[in-house]
């Protein structure tokens, strides 16, 4: 049976025991898809799944704490979810899991830098491309070329954690050696160079704060540091400085815990690569303490815990 | 619009704002990633972006996003270390600027800001005085986006509201009329041709734009008054992850904060933007928050736009229709469905 079938038959089944269940459907044109919050059969029936389903649903569970709800999770935002349990910001008797193994999501702002996507009419997708038709005509190209960066390396395409799966189980297809390419490019530059880049990039940064809200692991949320009036830890001009300062911020409070799955960057209004500044961190925390996030619930991130020696740091050799 | 018409072709267009930049500070839409696209102060060489409306819009060349309102200094008395006194420096500087290329809901959303900051029962001198000194050059929208809904809300692709001059894309470059006296003096400019020619063109070019209005909203501000205090807002804004961006984006977004930032014996009174998205906006001293969750923060922003902002200012939404917060939104929630849905239910 095709995906959309298995999860309508299994949201069926589920609908009754909780509050909804959190899926996809089309959004305001045929580019976009939005999170649909499933409470009826009509709602069942307006379901989609697609490579325009690039929500990480997980991203909501925090805030529905104590109530039961149910959530459609592809492989990576599964991860989130195993992070949250880790971390108790969510509980597992509360949440009905609908995995989809997943063959990669597209990155829009990929597209919208090779199309005018301003009058989208229709979109589909078959045999490893995208066909995207708009008045002005219509453009076909490999879906490979605009698929979101972290698709490129996905090592976990089926879900690592689930109640009711749709699809066939995939094993991973993608080199993992890709994972750090952009930020080893920018560990080439030197030290210099590196600053100059980040800074032109975080130049455009409006500090609207959409990259934390879109962050399932930004749990602080209303209760952030950066945009605490008392303390006031950080300056509420819009310079440079402080964009910088942002988004350390925002990489350090989630060292070890980010599982990559690139809302931060998705959600950012200015398109701004992010998730490399992320990404970097969890390459040092791979380096450091062997640890990856969100692979298994009964780990427990290296920053919540302390060692007098950790067993991956060899401090005495040094 | 008059006969007054001139010609500007589109490779006069560097050198007109280069030499404009002799008198203003002249600000132009410029590609400055592959997909965004920001009115930044014009440079020779840069990549100028006039056939797209741009990610954000001009507000923040007379509303900075960081705008210092004063500077103090305390000095000590000598005689008696306990006392202190504090000099205070204004900062306001307004130069001649020009904003050349907003669109028209950018021209309008400007009207939004005269109403609160200029026109109103308080006056923002800040603003006040940069308005002044800014003239505005629009280019009307001859392919609206499937985003754009100014018809709906009072303006419409080739709305002339709020703007100084006035450009229509015909072949080779634009037809340019003046609509207030500021905008005819610019096109003294050698860049301007006589452009009888290109009347007709930019007169037919303009019929053919068809925006229609797809939104009903009468009697929305009494309906958003009667859903105040029902389930209606949860349902709508489940979705919305109280993120800002949509606020940021906005043409018509005012809401300000104002922090002293002080460093040893000297300071700044700085104004920065403010979200009504965000906990804190209206976080009280006590601690008591009457907008906690993102229900209310969502609600406000609708009713703002669309109940209390028509209610006080004769009628005008607070919004232009432009659709950058349907296109910056995280989750895509449509601002147009929503209204919608008010209309249904309230
Ligand atoms: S920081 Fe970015 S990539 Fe990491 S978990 Fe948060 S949203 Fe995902
Ligand atoms: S979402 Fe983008 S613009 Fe907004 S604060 Fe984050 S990086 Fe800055
Ligand atoms: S509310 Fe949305 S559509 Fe209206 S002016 Fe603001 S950004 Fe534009
Ligand atoms: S909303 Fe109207 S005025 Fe604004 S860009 Fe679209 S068509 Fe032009
Ligand atoms: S941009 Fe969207 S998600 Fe963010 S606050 Fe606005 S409506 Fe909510």
């Amino acid at each position: 049976m095709e995906a959309i079938g298995k999860l309508r038959e299994d949201i069926q089944k589920e609908l009754e025991d909780v509050e909804f269940i959190i899926g996809w459907e089309q959004g305001f044109d045929a580019l976009h898809a939005t999170p649909l919050f499933i409470r009826s059969q009509e709602d069942i029936d307006r379901l989609i799944w697609n490579p325009l389903c690039v929500h990480n649903l997980a991203s909501y569970l925090p805030q529905l704490k104590g109530r039961k709800v149910g959530v459609l999770l592809k492989g990576c935002d599964s991860r989130s979810v195993i992070q949250l349990l880790q971390e108790g910001l969510i509980q597992r008797e509360e949440i009905v899991i609908f995995g989809i193994s997943c063959p990669g999501v597209v990155d829009l702002s990929k597209i919208r830098a090779r199309m005018n996507v301003s009058q989208v009419k229709r979109v589909s997708f078959a045999e490893g491309n995208v066909t995207i038709e708009t008045p002005q005509g219509r453009e076909e190209f490999p879906l490979d070329e605009v698929l979101a960066t972290k698709c490129l390396s996905c090592q976990y395409p089926t879900p690592l954690i689930y109640d009711h799966l749709a699809g066939e189980a995939l094993s991973p297809q993608r080199p993992a050696d890709l994972l750090y390419k952009e930020v080893e490019e920018i560990e080439k530059l030197d030290v210099k160079e590196r600053l100059a880049h980040w800074e032109r990039e975080l130049n455009r940064c409006i500090r609207c704060y959409a990259c934390r809200n879109a962050c399932p692991l930004c749990v602080c949320q209303d209760y952030c540091a950066a945009d605490s009036r008392n303390p006031h830890w950080l300056s509420q001009r819009a310079g440079i400085g402080e964009k910088v300062m942002w988004h350390i911020m925002h990489a350090l409070h989630v060292a070890g815990r980010c599982t990559d799955c690139g809302e931060c960057e998705r959600a950012c209004p200015m398109d701004i690569p992010i998730q490399r500044i992320r990404k970097k961190i969890n390459k040092e925390i791979k380096a450091l303490f062997d640890y990856e996030a969100g692979v298994n619930t009964e780990d427990t991130p290296p920053l919540y815990t302390f060692q007098m020696e950790e067993s991956t740091i060899r401090e005495k050799d040094w | 619009m008059s006969n007054k018409g001139r010609f500007l072709a589109t490779d006069k267009i560097p050198g007109l704002l280069k030499r404009l930049g002799g008198t203003y500070r002249v600000f132009a839409p410029v590609k400055v990633s592959d997909t965004v696209i920001l009115f930044h102060e014009f440079k020779e060489g840069a990549q100028l972006a006039l056939n797209k409306q741009a990610t954000l819009p001009p507000k923040e060349i007379l509303f900075p996003q960081t705008e210092c309102l004063l500077s103090y200094t305390y000095h000590k008395d000598p005689e008696n270390l306990e006392k202190s006194e504090v000099q205070v420096e204004e900062t306001l500087e307004a130069l001649p600027t020009i904003i050349f290329g907003a669109r028209p809901c950018d021209a309008r959303g400007l009207m939004v800001f005269d109403a609160v900051f200029n026109d109103g029962q308080w006056r923002d001198p800040y603003y006040k005085a940069r308005r002044k000194a800014t003239t505005i050059v629009t280019i009307l929208c001859t392919q609206p986006e499937n985003t754009c809904f100014c018809t709906s809300v009072g303006g419409g692709p080739t709305n002339t509201e709020g703007s100084d001059l006035v450009l229509t894309p015909v072949t080779g470059g634009y037809f340019a009329e003046p609509a207030t006296e500021k905008g005819g003096a610019l096109l003294q400019d050698e860049a301007f041709a006589l452009g009888h020619n290109k009347a007709d063109e930019a007169r037919e070019e303009r019929e053919k734009v068809s925006l229609e209005s797809e939104l009903e909203l009468d009697g929305i501000a009494q309906c958003l008054l009667e859903l105040f205090s029902t389930d209606f807002w949860k349902q709508v804004s489940a979705k919305c992850i109280s993120c800002g961006a949509c606020t940021y984006v906005c043409p018509t977004c005012y809401c300000f904060n104002i922090t002293d930032e002080t460093a040893g014996v000297k300071g700044e009174r700085i104004r920065t933007w403010d979200s009504c998205m965000f906990y804190q906006y209206t976080l009280e001293a006590s601690g008591h928050n009457p907008r906690p969750t993102k229900v209310e923060r969502y609600r406000n922003r609708i009713g703002h736009k669309f109940s209390y902002h028509p209610t006080n200012y004769e009628g005008m939404f607070g919004c232009t229709g432009c659709g950058r917060c349907i296109k910056a939104c995280p989750v895509s929630l449509d601002i147009r469905q929503v209204l919608r849905e008010v209309k249904v239910h309230g």
